[in-house]
């Protein structure tokens, strides 16, 4: 127990492991936690090891940064190399490797490649570059969707005609899907999204159980919102209940924010098709901009190559990222591929299941083997 | 950039109410609140903020909680903070 200590309320975080102890009883249960923050969480405070054997945490696909597949950092490349471009993303994106290097490589070649916190921020650089053209890469769920939707609202209002959006958006609910119907994994429930619900609420989630029989949880970032959310999970089961719940009530309704949504609608349509890293391709489960936003997609508006490109052989990040295999299973994992040099993406972000084992786990994992060998001759004894 | 920083709104901007200015951390800081319009944000109420937008209204504890969550992250918190510093959203506001 000696994580528990660390936590904001060790009397409780010990309560809540004794209850989900005796709940999961003799069985083995195998939840999986959708978003790359509950990930980092995990792993920063070792809650696999303070949860009993019987319930196992698998990775999920919910870092958008790790989902985005190599032939579209080669496309954001290309367009930042264009005569003219300044070429502004998130800082997350700026290291994630494409087959030819990555963004920062890029501009480290002459690309004007400026990483920005907000697409405010690349909206703003285009009004102070009237001559040259602005590109925002944009990436990430439903928790950034809205953002670049209200940025290219005022780009139109204001008539800024030097600005444009590289569109990689992605939804939350697909991959859930995709997931489920993945012959590879067997899980008994799902910690469902924490910030991204605070936008599309706990609706959507519903066909998990009404199609699926299993049960979800929207959980917060705490590790006591996880081990509370695994809990509920188990509490589910044992009641032979199935249901969506939400754990992380302080910040999630079940209507999520209606405007974050309107934006989104306004602004954006579903994809036919999108590849996801790892996942391959899966049907309407990214955005394009509409068609009376052309002027300002950058899909339409530059050459852009679409070729698309296989991962590494090595890399694994496809099995890391639908939960087939822990971050150390993989072959390269902490040998090639580390933080300084990432092979793939799941390396690269802070919430990629790989960085945060990488960060953390990894020395917990460490000590717990360490502990539970040197407990063995006193319990022995 | 997923991760959600917590701010308390310090001042709302004339003329403009979509915009409000936010200490976050110690920095000020200019975001966007338009998103919650069905309830505006007032003085000294706490949001969440995502890329330089307020995505929910949360309560102080929460806004602790979760600041104390990201310390904890280490680097990837203090890059979040630093682009939040250099952001300049205040400077499309203007005419």
């Amino acid at each position: 127990m000696k994580f528990v200590d660390e936590y904001r309320d060790p009397v409780a975080a010990r309560a809540l492991v004794r209850r989900i102890t005796e709940l999961a009883g003799d069985g083995h249960f195998k939840f999986m936690e959708v978003c790359g923050g509950h990930t980092h969480t995990i792993y920063r405070h070792g809650i696999e090891h303070v949860l009993p054997e019987s319930v196992e945490l698998v990775h999920g696909p919910g870092c958008p940064v790790c989902v985005i597949p190599m032939g579209r950092v080669d496309d954001a490349i290309s367009v930042a190399g264009q005569a003219g471009v300044i070429f502004t993303s998130f800082g997350d994106m700026m290291r994630v490797p494409g087959s030819q290097g990555n963004l920062l490589e890029a501009k480290a070649r002459g690309a004007d490649v400026r990483f920005v916190y907000s697409p405010l921020d690349a909206l703003r650089l285009a009004r102070d570059n009237p001559d040259r053209q602005v590109v925002f890469f944009a990436v990430g769920f439903e928790t950034t969707a809205p953002s670049t939707a209200l940025t290219l609202l005022k780009a139109r209002a204001d008539g800024v005609t030097n600005f444009s959006v590289f569109c990689n958006h992605v939804t939350i609910v697909p991959p859930i899907k995709a997931i489920l119907e993945s012959p590879d994994l067997r899980l008994d429930g799902f910690l469902g999204p924490g910030h991204v619900s605070t936008v599309v609420g706990n609706r959507p989630y519903r066909f998990v159980p009404a199609r699926y029989g299993k049960p979800l949880v929207t959980a917060g970032f705490e590790p006591l919102d996880i081990l509370a959310a695994v809990a509920m999970l188990l509490t589910q089961i044992h009641d032979g209940r199935c249901q969506v719940e939400n754990q992380y009530t302080r910040c999630v309704r079940d209507e999520g924010n209606p405007r974050a949504l309107a934006a989104i609608a306004q602004v954006f349509e579903l994809r036919p098709h999108f590849e996801w890293r790892g996942l391959g391709f899966i049907s309407q489960s990214a955005l394009k901009l509409r068609p009376e936003f052309e002027p300002w997609d950058a899909e339409a508006r530059f050459e852009i190559p679409g070729v698309r490109v296989a991962d590494p052989k090595a890399c694994q990040c496809g099995e890391v990222l639908k939960g087939v295999i822990k971050p150390w299973e993989c072959k390269v994992f902490g040998t090639a591929c580390t933080p300084q040099t990432p092979i793939g993406t799941c390396m690269v972000s802070s919430e990629g299941a790989c960085a945060a084992y990488y960060n953390f786990g990894r020395l917990h994992r460490e000590a717990a083997v360490t502990l539970g060998r040197a407990a063995q001759p006193a319990a022995a004894g | 950039m997923c991760l959600g920083i917590p701010g308390q709104v310090a001042e709302l901007v004339a003329g403009n109410d979509h915009l409000a200015k936010v200490s976050v951390a110690g920095v000020r800081r200019i975001i966007n609140v338009g998103l919650l319009e069905d309830e505006p944000p007032v003085v000294g109420d706490w949001v969440l903020i995502h890329v330089g937008f307020a995505m929910a209204k949360i309560d102080e504890e929460e806004a602790e909680r979760a600041m104390e969550g990201l310390r904890l992250m280490g680097q990837a918190y203090t890059d979040e903070v630093e682009a939040l510093r250099q952001s300049r959203i205040e400077e499309v506001a203007s005419p």
